[in-house]
């Protein structure tokens, strides 16, 4: 009897956290778990701190030159994150916690509800696109990866404007599924795929990853595309949180119809 | 019996934090993992309560799916290997089992091993299964549960042969 209960209530759970947004207890963004995570976290940053430097440096650089080529007065390097565009805000963050290897993969962030971090929040790093906010406590968050059976993201072509869903198959970390791009598209090889702007999650134009194949699915009206990520989701440390400011007027909006 | 109980603690406590941060990083060609948090169900005292270890063993599960946000896989592998234990224990120990005189020091390594491996498979495939939860994947739930027991089965030959006491 206390098996069947038991087993009944963890399949429960199961399939709780098989639909979206939906798993209440049993997330890493408690106080415990999350409080172990930051703490071991906190050591073994430091194991490649060489490696998440470069990448910083790097993302510097290419800030640096995007503003003196655009040719804002330098000075505006210190222009408050608010201020900036005035539709997204951005916040800073670490992974405490990765994970690449299940089929729904889940991220635990050091920043929460006491830094204004809330649900369905973007997630991005220098290189690219990692998740959305899932879970929030007080000073933890969960993030659903891309690397997750459920993830759904808005995402397009860059060099034309047609646009599909990103999701993931579970097999290989470096690459995720874009389906649902029509037939008539010019998609071809080592083409660049970026988030469309349209989910009110993430502005349009964060960089996903590049075409390795694709194909047309079965009933042969829409293409399957193989994206390489730019980011390489076994290896992420630093990553920062997007807030619509307009979210809000916008969902009201829609719902209002 | 105090001595005991401070024991199993201590065990439960050490087994989970081994697995949440340092086993599950392994990630060996990507995806296997081994987990020897189950070592808790496997060395728990025959003599004592079985509805206490099916409690503690979805305690222990629940625990590691907090630590890896997924949701009930492991509560749910782990009532169920705590469930059939018993069964187990019969059919791979026999008759010292029924005799009630078990003593995980003194057993021969054969019929350990038979046990291990049962435990294992069984918590695997029931583990994968609900993590994967399509039937039209079994393959892949096949293929993930072989090699995860492989490397799985190993540790725990490892630890039990570095952590045997010699029977007094």
């Amino acid at each position: 009897m206390l098996f069947l209960l038991l087993f009944g209530l963890s399949l429960l759970f199961t399939i709780q956290s098989h639909s979206y947004h939906k798993s209440k207890f049993i997330n890493s963004a408690n106080f415990l778990t999350g409080g172990v995570y930051n703490s071991v976290n906190n050591i073994s940053n430091y194991f490649d701190l060489k490696s998440q430097n470069q990448l910083l440096s790097e993302e510097n650089r290419r800030l640096r030159s995007l503003i003196s080529n655009t040719g804002i007065e330098s000075d505006s390097i210190f222009i408050d994150s608010i201020s900036f565009g005035k539709s997204y805000r951005f916040f800073s963050s670490n992974i405490i916690k990765n994970s690449y290897s299940l089929n729904n993969n889940i991220l635990t962030l050091n920043k929460g509800e006491n830094d204004s971090i809330k649900q369905d929040f973007g997630v991005i790093s220098s290189k690219g696109i990692i998740g959305i906010i899932d879970k929030t406590s007080r000073n933890y968050s969960t993030v659903i990866s891309i690397l997750n059976t459920t993830s759904r993201i808005s995402a397009q072509l860059k060099k034309s404007n047609h646009f599909g869903t990103l999701t993931w198959n579970g097999k290989d970390p470096k690459f995720a599924q874009l389906i649902d791009i029509p037939k008539i598209a010019p998609v071809s090889k080592g083409d660049t795929i970026i988030t469309s702007g349209r989910s009110s999650i993430f502005p349009k134009g964060v960089r996903v990853g590049i075409i390795e194949d694709f194909f047309l699915d079965q009933a042969e009206n829409y293409y399957e595309i193989n994206v390489k990520l730019f980011n390489d989701m076994t290896s992420i440390e630093h990553v920062y949180i997007i807030e619509n400011v307009n979210k809000e007027e916008i969902t009201n909006l829609l719902s209002s119809n | 019996m105090n001595s005991i109980f401070s024991v199993h603690t201590i065990r439960f406590i050490a087994l989970v934090f081994i697995q949440v941060l340092i086993l599950n990083h392994i990630n060996f060609l990507g995806y296997i993992n081994p987990y020897i948090y189950i070592l808790f169900i496997a060395f728990f005292p025959v003599k004592n309560n079985r509805i206490i270890l099916i409690l503690l063993s979805f305690l222990l599960g629940l625990t590691i799916d907090m630590f890896l946000d997924t949701g009930g896989i492991h509560a749910g592998a782990c009532v169920f290997i705590a469930y059939i234990r018993p069964l187990i224990l019969k059919s791979s120990f026999g008759m010292i089992y029924e005799h009630q005189t078990i003593r995980f020091n003194t057993v021969e390594f054969g019929s350990k091993l038979t046990y291990f491996t049962l435990l294992t498979v069984l918590h695997h495939i029931v583990l994968f299964s609900l993590e994967i939860f399509s039937i039209s994947k079994i393959l892949l739930i096949l293929q993930k549960t072989l090699f995860s027991s492989i490397f799985t089965i190993l540790l725990i030959v490892i630890v039990n042969i570095i952590f045997s006491r010699k029977s007094k």
